[in-house]
């Protein structure tokens, strides 16, 4: 089992009550299915939008610091047998519904 | 984990949007609609991540409270607020007792009913008082408003908005003190609520599950009014009493099948006995005072059928006598129409026939389809199968959803065969 890291990006959940009730919901469904096939690591947390960019000492700036459509909203860790394992549950992620990706990155391990 | 009610947001939505909009003031309904969006967005980031916490209606409320007070601190001078609260909210001594109190279950209640009082603004046409109390109190999206009544979505829009205008141009809640305009907007409100039940019991949209939502939104604010003795009048108790019993009908309406199923075949034993026990005794409480109204009557007409055990166990004569009480104080050719079903029931078919060929602006029934139901039981009854289908074919023609129409259709062939 390798570790990975689920990155949500953009996404605009923004709807009726009803509407962003059902994708709370989904999200529910999405995280208690890759708990029950213990593939989740650890639930993560959300991020807040705003933050600061470090480059140097004298070079703080705002962020965002990409697009606002790219920002990651938070992140998840998981377990899977490969990264194409990982890709395969990301896809039944609900922020598709709104517009919003999942960046998948494996954890990078040293073989010593 | 904790789970989520259902349509635990649209509920939240409607009482947090009362709470704000009782400190914003109901000129800055917009922004209290923004508070209510962003808490439910930050809901969403939170706990699709952390789970759904123990008590979501409380998270909700804490996370919009603190939004207010943000807004209130920051834009004090920027805008005016609810002219109602005066200076309470100026200083920071009383600004966060103020919002706090706002925020408490009794003045949420309260809120609601004033948004729902001055949602039923005279300057507005009834349909668009529906349309504003599904939509703010009900947290139903515009959408979903037009979805519910089968309409366009941009003429709902357009509705919505202007009812918005009105409303934010009142410069003020209504106020339930006001002893002078009470009960006049009581009645309206009591309208309002009726329109959106029936919509949910007779309406033509085709997904039950909608309709019935519509229904215990229309209960669960009418149980806001029966909760305040100046609100708690005869007429809102026999509202109720109306809406439970025929509420109560609602598991029989389908059956198995998923088909729309007629009273005379519906199985009575999936009748909701308790809240039949609820609108008995609220009809009971109702009849003091001296106005009757059409809720007294048409309760009185759903309490008869609910204590039948049968069609033929129903007391025809008294539901006549009650539905030309009906034509006295609202007259309608539905009524008039289902005052002859009701005729035909304990005196022949000829009889209720001659009663709906006597029904005045019976024009208005030409795109009604169970004024060709109606006419078509009576054909079949009096032996005349030809025409019944006839008749059960052009209901069918102009049924409003699949539902009656496959109901139609089944009848048609039914008759055929017989």
């Amino acid at each position: 089992m390798s570790q990975f890291l689920y990155l949500y990006r953009g996404g605009d959940s923004a709807g009726t009550p009803e509407q962003m009730q059902q994708n709370m919901q989904k999200w529910m469904v999405w995280m208690q299915d890759l708990g029950a096939k213990g593939k989740l690591k650890e639930r993560g947390n959300p991020l807040e939008n705003t933050g600061k960019v470090v480059k140097k000492k004298t070079a703080i700036t705002d962020g965002p610091f990409a697009e606002a459509k790219d920002i990651v909203g938070g992140y998840t860790l998981i377990e899977a047998k490969d990264i194409d394992e990982a890709a395969a549950f990301a896809a039944g992620c609900p922020i598709f519904d709104n517009g919003g990706f999942v960046e998948v990155r494996p954890i990078l391990t040293m073989n010593m | 984990m904790a789970e989520l009610d259902d349509h635990l947001f649209r509920r939240e939505a409607g009482r947090m949007v009362a709470a704000l909009t009782r400190l914003f003031g109901v000129h800055n309904l917009a922004l209290a609609e923004d508070v209510v969006q962003d808490a439910f967005v930050r809901a969403l980031e939170v706990w699709r991540q952390r789970g759904v916490p123990e008590n979501p209606s409380a998270w909700l409320m804490a996370t919009a409270k603190n939004r207010a007070l943000d807004i209130l601190r920051r834009e004090r001078t920027a805008r005016t607020y609810a002219p109602e609260l005066g200076r309470a909210l100026e200083s920071e001594w009383t600004l966060a007792p103020t919002v706090a109190e706002a925020f408490g279950e009794p003045a949420i209640r309260d809120d609601q009913l004033r948004m729902m009082f001055s949602c039923c603004h005279p300057q507005l046409p009834e349909i668009a008082q529906v349309a504003l109390v599904l939509n703010i109190l009900c947290g139903f999206g515009v959408n979903e408003v037009a979805a519910a009544f089968l309409t366009g979505h941009s003429a709902m829009e357009k509705r919505i908005t202007r009812g918005k205008k009105v409303l934010a141009g009142s410069k003020r809640l209504f106020d339930l003190s006001d002893e002078r305009d009470l009960p006049q907007r009581l009645s309206a409100v009591q309208r309002a609520l009726y329109l959106l039940f029936n919509e949910g019991y007779h309406g033509a949209n085709p997904e039950l599950a909608v309709r019935e939502d519509l229904c215990v939104e229309a209960m669960h604010l009418a149980e806001l009014l029966l909760a305040r003795p100046v609100t708690a009048t005869p007429a809102t108790k026999a509202l109720i009493a109306l809406m439970c019993l025929n509420a109560a009908r609602m598991p029989a309406r389908v059956d198995a099948t998923g088909n729309l199923s007629a009273l005379y075949e519906q199985d009575r034993r999936l009748w909701d006995q308790a809240l039949i026990a609820k609108g008995e005794q609220l009809l009971d409480h109702s009849a003091t005072g001296t106005t009757i109204t059409e809720y007294h009557i048409e309760a009185g007409i759903a309490s008869l059928h609910a204590r039948a055990h049968s069609l033929e166990d129903t007391n025809w004569p008294m539901i006549v006598s009650l539905y030309d009480t009906l034509m006295t104080i609202r007259p309608s050719p539905v009524v008039a129409l289902n005052r002859a079903i009701a005729v035909a029931q304990h005196e022949g078919a000829e009889r209720g026939l001659s009663e709906i060929e006597r029904i005045a602006e019976v024009e208005r029934l030409a795109d009604y389809p169970f004024y060709f139901g109606a006419l078509g039981e009576l054909e079949h009854q009096r032996g005349n199968g030809e025409a019944a289908r006839t008749h059960f074919l052009t209901a069918s023609a102009r049924a409003r959803n699949p539902l009656e129409r496959k109901f139609f259709e089944r009848r048609a062939q039914e008759v055929t065969r017989a």
